[in-house]
């Protein structure tokens, strides 16, 4: 569905990504995994278009995006849940949604979502009218994962849902994430908290600075020493 | 019909509806969009001198046509001189804003068709219509279009790039593209505030539009409360004619405004009317109290 091939980004002099390849299939969950500045965040970032790069080549569902804008990617079918969540704070959750939908023009659909996105995250339709800012962490963050998912994508970019959780909340998180690739939405998540990233994915790769040293099914790098010392704290 | 009304109230009156379109166009800037202009009045200038030239050189143009033109003409320079540096954000755009200003300035002062140094007289406007009506009419114009932008979804797109540019990239929201329509619609306001102020005042001067004059505009529009239409009206009005208000004072008045200004941002510091709006006011009105206390707060800050 989704493939890099020999991804390379610079940010000015320093090199964040160098010659990255992976891929994504249809009805996956791919993890990146890695420490603090392994150039998970620019993946998606690149993928999603808001960084460009500098060379190398991604395609998703066949065609080719390197270099589109990010408008053209969204209307694609590839939305992102960024970093550190970024509701618009002065907005209503309603309004939020609405902005999640702002590149599609089908009345009906936008409904349909909506309602979708109500049902996976009941606490929204209760703020519905509450400015953003007022919702508490574990709140924006389902608000921001029910935007990104109001464009109805196919691949769901999603960076660090955990970060700033409580681990009850991570872990009802996580269950959401589960549910909405049940629902038929792929999904590429990258996160610090491994073993949770891995006990959900299918897949993953694992990061450093700026390189892909492993990859591999989610349960095999689970088991593996390598990983389990570098990222899992034993 | 304006013939009740004392002449030096219908001076402030008629001040007051220039500084509304004035004020409404940096308000879509800045409060609305977030991009911090500190050169509102460069825009304003070109307007002035645009709609200025045009009567003095084809008396024969109604005066609507006049005003659209020096509109038109303002909002061209916005988008050629935003292109470049609407991709800065904060304090950086706000320091080239400035800039430009002081550039658009120097460059009227030292044109032959502007007069130079000496400025522009210029002739009563090609209109039937008193002045007063006149702006008066463009100024309700501007509140009704504003209003409705600021609901529409265009303007919620403008809202979301304030709240945060990378998440409304994120979203599908052509950043470049929206802030350039944003900047010139603002700057179009501004040009047309300055066509009418130059045909009200009948005489208009390169030195005029500096950076007080910016100040004075964006002083306006954060007293009323960023992002408020209705704020940016109040601001607006609050702040022309209080000066003339507290003439009484002499040389202590400006002493006052600056005080009030202060007291303000320590009592009110989201404005006036921040988080208020002209249809949030009339649902309580009308006792539809629907958007609540807690639905209007967050909107205009």
């Amino acid at each position: 569905m989704l493939a890099v091939e020999n991804l390379h980004v610079n940010y000015g002099a320093i090199k964040a990504l160098q010659n990255v390849s992976c891929r994504v299939e249809a009805g996956e969950i791919v993890a990146l995994i890695g420490a603090n500045g392994a150039g998970k965040t620019t993946i998606l970032n690149a993928v999603s278009g808001i960084v460009p790069a500098r060379s190398g080549r991604i395609s998703f569902e066949g065609e080719e995006i390197t270099g589109a804008p990010p408008h053209e990617i969204v209307r694609r079918g590839i939305s992102q849940v960024p970093e550190g969540r970024r509701v618009f704070a002065r907005m209503s959750v309603l309004e939020n949604l609405e902005m999640g939908a702002y590149t599609r023009s089908d009345r009906q659909g936008v409904k349909r979502e909506m309602e979708r996105v109500f049902a996976l995250f009941p606490r929204l339709a209760e703020r519905r009218k509450q400015p953003a800012r007022t919702l508490s962490g574990g709140e924006q963050q389902m608000l921001a994962m029910g935007r990104a998912l109001m464009s109805t994508p196919r691949l769901l970019l999603l960076d660090e849902p955990s970060m700033g959780l409580a681990p009850m909340l991570v872990e009802k998180i996580f269950e959401i994430v589960r549910e909405i690739n049940g629902a038929g939405t792929t999904i590429m998540l990258v996160e610090q908290n491994a073993s949770m990233a891995l006990a959900i994915a299918t897949r993953a790769y694992v990061l450093e600075t700026g390189a892909c040293v492993l990859q591999g099914k989610a349960s095999e790098l689970a088991a593996d020493p390598q990983v389990r010392s570098a990222y899992l704290g034993e | 019909m304006l013939n009740g009304i004392d002449p030096y109230i219908l001076q402030i009156l008629v001040n007051i509806g220039i500084a509304i379109v004035l004020a409404l166009g940096l308000n879509l800037i800045t409060g609305i969009t977030g991009q911090l202009s500190l050169g509102h009045a460069a825009f304003m200038s070109t307007g002035a001198f645009a709609s200025a030239l045009i009567t003095l050189r084809f008396p024969g143009v109604p005066f609507a046509l006049n005003l659209l033109a020096a509109g038109l003409f303002s909002a061209l320079v916005a988008a050629l001189i935003g292109y470049p540096i609407l991709r800065l954000t904060g304090d950086y755009l706000a320091i080239c804003t400035l800039g430009f200003a002081e550039i658009v300035k120097v460059v009227f002062l030292n044109m032959e068709i502007t007069n130079r140094a000496l400025g522009l007289t210029v002739p009563p406007p090609a209109s039937s219509i008193p002045m007063p009506v006149y702006v008066w009419a463009i100024a309700i114009l501007t509140i009704v279009a504003c209003s409705f932008i600021k609901e529409s979804r265009f303007g919620r797109a403008l809202k979301a790039i304030r709240d945060d540019e990378i998440a409304a990239e994120a979203m599908g929201i052509n950043l470049t593209r929206y802030k350039i329509q944003s900047f010139a619609f603002g700057s179009f306001l501004a040009g047309v505030g300055g066509g009418l102020y130059a045909h009200f005042l009948g005489y208009i001067n390169p030195s005029d539009f500096g950076f007080m004059k910016s100040v004075d505009m964006l002083n306006m529009v954060v007293l009323g409360g960023l992002g408020s239409v209705a704020g940016s009206v109040v601001g607006a009005s609050i702040l022309t004619a209080a000066p003339e208000f507290l003439r009484f004072m002499s040389q202590y008045r400006m002493l006052v405004y600056g005080a009030l200004l202060v007291l303000l941002m320590v009592f009110r510091p989201n404005g006036l009317l921040g988080g208020v709006s002209f249809s949030g006011l009339l649902m309580r009105k009308c006792g539809l109290g629907a958007c609540g206390r807690d639905g209007g707060k967050g909107e205009g800050a």
